[in-house]
């Protein structure tokens, strides 16, 4: 492997431990998902040959593990349960600040593929078509997964009109 | 539902270069829209206070999501991390099940790097397995089998400049052991604590930070009833270059040392490799009630 490549594959891994935080929030559990993803990268960089960027190579495995991780755990309920119930006790009733408790809180909420698009394009800071292209769907499909995480949020942290079907949230604009 | 919603028109966004959709209302808070676009989209939510709330209420989301995370990027890499393909080779290598076997890996938890394995009382696993590859170091006279190389060496020379230091041991004593602590972790950029030895007959003095090859390393100094001196090293190590559990010698310094992932542990004192043994028993053995 030469050097730069490893390199590469080095400069990644800020930017993974970031989006590994947002998506399992724990920290631990966060570079647990890291670490995966690197030993796995390591092991398959054959298989990269330099075909696109590295960045979307990694977050595409970051991706694969993490769905992966999400699969597996979905027999135990605590994963599960709650997961499309708005929390409407301790909806946030002003707009302007979001405390990062709450943030944390209903981000991890939010379904795993919702939660992976917000943050790839919020935090990451992706375009929509890379942003499809690690998690191996259609733009739309992102597109819409935005529309949902987004107005989740808006409904329980930003007091925004609750959003009663997800399909409510792609609605045309009157 | 219908992946293309979003493509849908929004009614009155027409004009410019067609409808507005709802994603357009997405890119252009997100600002992944063409200038020209842009501007359209601005003057579509000049008189839509409704939807410019909406736009106002996801740009602050990825305000407030980015100033959540953004820190994570400027944090120190946990150690545990494979930084590259050799580090990789390792884990995965003969060595791994040998290590994790034996008895040494560094805690996930992040709390402190401690021991681990499945060390028994009196002469369990530790010895029986360094006992073998340590003939060599015991005098047997084959000439290099118990050379220090890398930090091993080092360590031998920083407890042979430290450790007979009477009056300034440590930098940091063991009076203000959790101001050590925090400094070493602070600067070695992953938890470090000393082990606590007093069950084995060494109180800690403290520890002070050490060059090293790359980068900072963190020596913890300890002394025994009749003021005999040891120090333990811990180092940030490329992997895959030590990997069993060794003896050395550097003069009148006993070395016990090994790597366990990126870590480099060096145990250094005069006193013989029977005493080394039983200090790095005692240190297994604290990890097991942790």
């Amino acid at each position: 492997m030469r050097t730069q490549d490893e390199a590469a594959i080095v400069a990644c891994i800020p930017s993974l431990r970031r989006y590994a935080r947002g998506l399992v929030s724990d920290a631990t559990r966060a570079d647990d998902l890291v670490q995966d993803t690197l030993e796995r990268a390591w092991s398959r960089f054959g298989m990269w040959q330099r075909r696109g960027d590295m960045r979307a190579w990694m977050f595409g495995i970051m991706h694969n593990r993490f769905i992966d991780g999400v699969r597996a755990g979905r027999s135990r309920p605590e994963d599960s349960v709650g997961d499309e119930l708005p929390e409407i006790p301790q909806r946030a009733t002003q707009a302007d600040r979001i405390e990062v408790r709450d943030l944390d809180r209903v981000l991890q909420r939010l379904p795993p593929e919702q939660r992976e698009t917000l943050l790839l394009v919020a935090v990451e800071q992706m375009s929509y078509l890379e942003a499809a292209a690690i998690m191996g769907v259609p733009v739309g499909t992102v597109m819409s997964r935005l529309a949902r995480a987004r107005e989740r949020l808006r409904a329980e942290l930003q007091g925004g009109a609750p959003a009663a079907q997800p399909a409510v949230t792609l609605r045309q604009v009157k | 539902m219908d992946p293309s919603s979003h493509l849908k028109p929004i009614p009155g966004g027409g004009g410019g270069d067609g409808p507005v959709t709802e994603a357009d209302l997405h890119a252009f808070a997100d600002g992944q829209l063409a200038e020209t676009r842009r501007a359209q989209i601005e003057l579509f939510l000049r008189d839509r206070p409704a939807e410019r709330q909406r736009v106002a209420d996801w740009r602050a989301q990825n305000e407030a999501l980015r100033q959540w995370l953004d820190p994570v990027v400027s944090e120190p890499l946990p150690l545990r991390l494979p930084l590259s393909s050799a580090a990789h080779g390792w884990h995965r290598g003969p060595w791994r099940a040998m290590a994790a076997g034996v008895l040494i890996a560094v805690a996930s938890a992040g709390s402190a790097w401690w021991l681990r394995g499945a060390v028994d009382d009196g002469a369990g696993p530790l010895a029986s397995w360094v006992a073998p590859s340590s003939s060599a170091a015991d005098g047997s006279g084959v000439a290099g089998a118990n050379t220090l190389r890398g930090f091993a060496y080092r360590a031998a020379v920083a407890h042979a400049v430290y450790s007979p230091d009477a009056r300034r041991p440590v930098e940091v004593s063991a009076a203000d052991e959790q101001a050590l602590v925090t400094w070493l972790t602070k600067r070695m950029g992953t938890a470090v604590k000393p082990p606590d030895l007093r069950g084995v007959g060494y109180a800690l003095i403290g520890g002070r930070l050490l060059p090293g090859d790359k980068g900072p390393v963190a020596q913890f100094m300890f002394d025994g009833a009749k003021g005999q001196r040891l120090t333990l090293y811990v180092t940030r190590e490329d992997a895959g270059r030590e990997t069993a559990f060794r003896f050395g010698q550097d003069g009148p310094v006993n070395v016990f040392y090994w790597v366990d992932k990126d870590f480099g542990y060096a145990l250094s004192a005069g006193a013989d490799r029977a005493e080394l043994l039983r200090v790095a028993q005692a240190v297994y053995g604290q990890l097991e009630r942790r």
